[in-house]
């Protein structure tokens, strides 16, 4: 099987890898790019722990190629701080102490940016469904919610 | 995962070519949420996997003068998101955004939903009750089939291996005309239906329903479409006695499999109970057009 060469932006920066026609974009995200913040809970679309933004929409990695990354851009959860300086939703995960583990956090948190970059204010009602796909064994989900509500908030000022 | 090897054609006769040609299996994807979960635990090997999402028109959704043309790999997320759509066809709208999580709406396509053919999938009892047909390409070249047609049994349709679906298409509506899906699952999010209706009326100006279409999901091998629940509705307002007729006929339709989802006796009962309700909703959106 000839390998794919693929050209992709990741969180702003021009990427390139080779991959195999089987590969997910998840496989290469952490073995060829080594960004190892998204994780493989199940594999089959079911925790959300690959989430990823593509060309500004929520998937998971683990249930899209490879090579279906051409041309098109990725936002994974290393790019959600500025350097040094966490991003909002970060920061109020650590305040309300919305992780244990931390196995489930990288996808919630690129789930939880995508719900606000499309709505800064959103419910408990639409977060908890927006974040539906996102399996959490620890939290039990209070503090998440929490968490994102008032990284919201923030952000918007209040 | 296991090997193959991928194609993402830029046009239609190149992927059709490329089906045709296929030594082994070759299975077409668009977004790959039962592909590559069905590809990754071996439940299906195909040697050739033709992404169909680099194909012009195959994501997008057109208002035309006969309705709407809906791509064959528009993301579910795509679809919630066309304003029109949403006025003229709620129930298939609703439907189709029932599907999986926020991420699997990402991908998730009504192609996909339907040739996948589960007995389950949820956009397809919506969308035969909204009469939406499919335009099927292939070498013996194109044809536009009903939506109820496409699906023969569980995992098997009527489509030839060189075949696939570009776009579906949903006729315009006229006024007082309306849809709902409602489904029922042991929760709110992320589970898979035990029984699943859609319900598609046109009222006239007092009321009275003038065309129906009642289909059920997850009560049969494949999604039925069910004419006499539609008689049911047809000629009447939403009255009692019209209901009791609509519910005895959706659960007549009903042959489903007894599992720990639900047993035969249940999935029979809440068929009539959903199909109530959605007319219920389909009549009150139709009323208030
Ligand atoms: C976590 C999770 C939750 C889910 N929840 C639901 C749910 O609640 N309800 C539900 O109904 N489904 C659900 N699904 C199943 C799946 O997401 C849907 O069936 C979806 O609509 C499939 O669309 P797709 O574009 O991803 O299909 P794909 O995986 O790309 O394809 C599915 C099948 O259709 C064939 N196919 C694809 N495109 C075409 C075409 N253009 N012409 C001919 N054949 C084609 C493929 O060869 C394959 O056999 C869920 C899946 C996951 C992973
Ligand atoms: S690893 Fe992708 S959804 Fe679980
Ligand atoms: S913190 Fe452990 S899975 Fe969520």
């Amino acid at each position: 099987m000839s390998k794919h060469h693929v050209t992709t932006t990741v969180n702003g920066e021009p990427a390139e890898f080779l991959c195999e026609p089987h590969h997910s974009l998840l496989d290469a995200l952490r073995d060829e790019l080594k960004l190892t913040g998204s994780k493989e809970g199940c594999g089959s679309g079911d925790c959300g722990a690959c989430s990823v933004i593509v060309d500004g929409r929520l998937v998971c990695s683990c249930l899209m190629l490879a090579v279906e990354a051409d041309g098109h851009a990725i936002e994974t959860i290393e790019g959600l701080a500025q350097g040094e300086v966490l991003h909002p939703l970060q920061r109020k995960f650590l305040e309300h102490a919305a992780l244990q583990c931390g196995f489930c956090t990288p996808g919630l948190l690129v789930a939880a940016k995508a719900l606000l970059d499309r709505n800064p204010d959103p419910t408990e009602t639409e977060a908890r469904y927006w974040l539906a796909g996102n399996l959490c064994r620890c939290t039990g989900y209070d503090k998440v919610i929490r968490a994102v509500l008032d990284a919201a908030a923030e952000m918007r000022g209040e | 995962m296991p090997k193959m090897s991928y194609a993402a054609p830029a046009t239609i006769p190149e992927a059709i070519g490329l089906l045709a040609n296929a030594a082994g299996l070759a299975k077409v994807m668009s977004g790959g949420t039962d592909l590559l979960v069905q590809f990754r635990s071996g439940r299906t090997r195909p040697e050739l996997i033709v992404d169909t999402k680099k194909l012009p028109g195959i994501t997008g959704i057109r208002v035309t003068d006969d309705g709407f043309v809906i791509g064959a790999a528009t993301s579910g997320a795509e679809i919630g998101e066309c304003a029109a759509l949403v006025q003229a066809w709620p129930g298939v709208v609703e439907a189709a955004n029932l599907i999986g999580s926020t991420q699997v709406q990402g991908r998730a396509s009504l192609a996909g939903n339907l040739c996948n053919a589960s007995p389950a999938a949820d956009s397809v009892p919506a969308m035969i009750a909204a009469r939406a047909t499919c335009v099927v390409v292939g070498s013996k070249g194109r044809r536009e089939v009903p939506v109820e047609d496409i699906v023969i049994g569980p995992g098997r349709t009527s489509l030839a291996r060189d075949e696939f679906i570009i776009a579906f298409h949903l006729p315009r509506r006229p006024a007082h005309a309306a849809d709902a899906y409602l489904r029922f699952i042991p929760r709110t999010e992320m589970d898979i239906a035990v029984v699943g209706a859609g319900v598609s009326v046109t009222l006239d100006a007092a009321g009275v329903c003038t065309d129906a279409r009642v289909a059920l999901g997850a009560v049969a091998p494949t999604a039925v479409l069910v004419p006499d629940a539609a008689a049911a509705l047809i000629g009447h307002t939403l009255d009692e006695a019209a209901l009791a007729k609509l519910d005895a006929a959706a659960r007549a339709a009903c042959k489903p499999i007894d599992d720990k989802r639900g047993t035969i006796a249940f999935r029979t009962k809440v068929a009539g109970v959903l199909a109530r309700r959605a007319a219920a909703i389909a009549f009150e959106r139709a009323g208030a057009r």
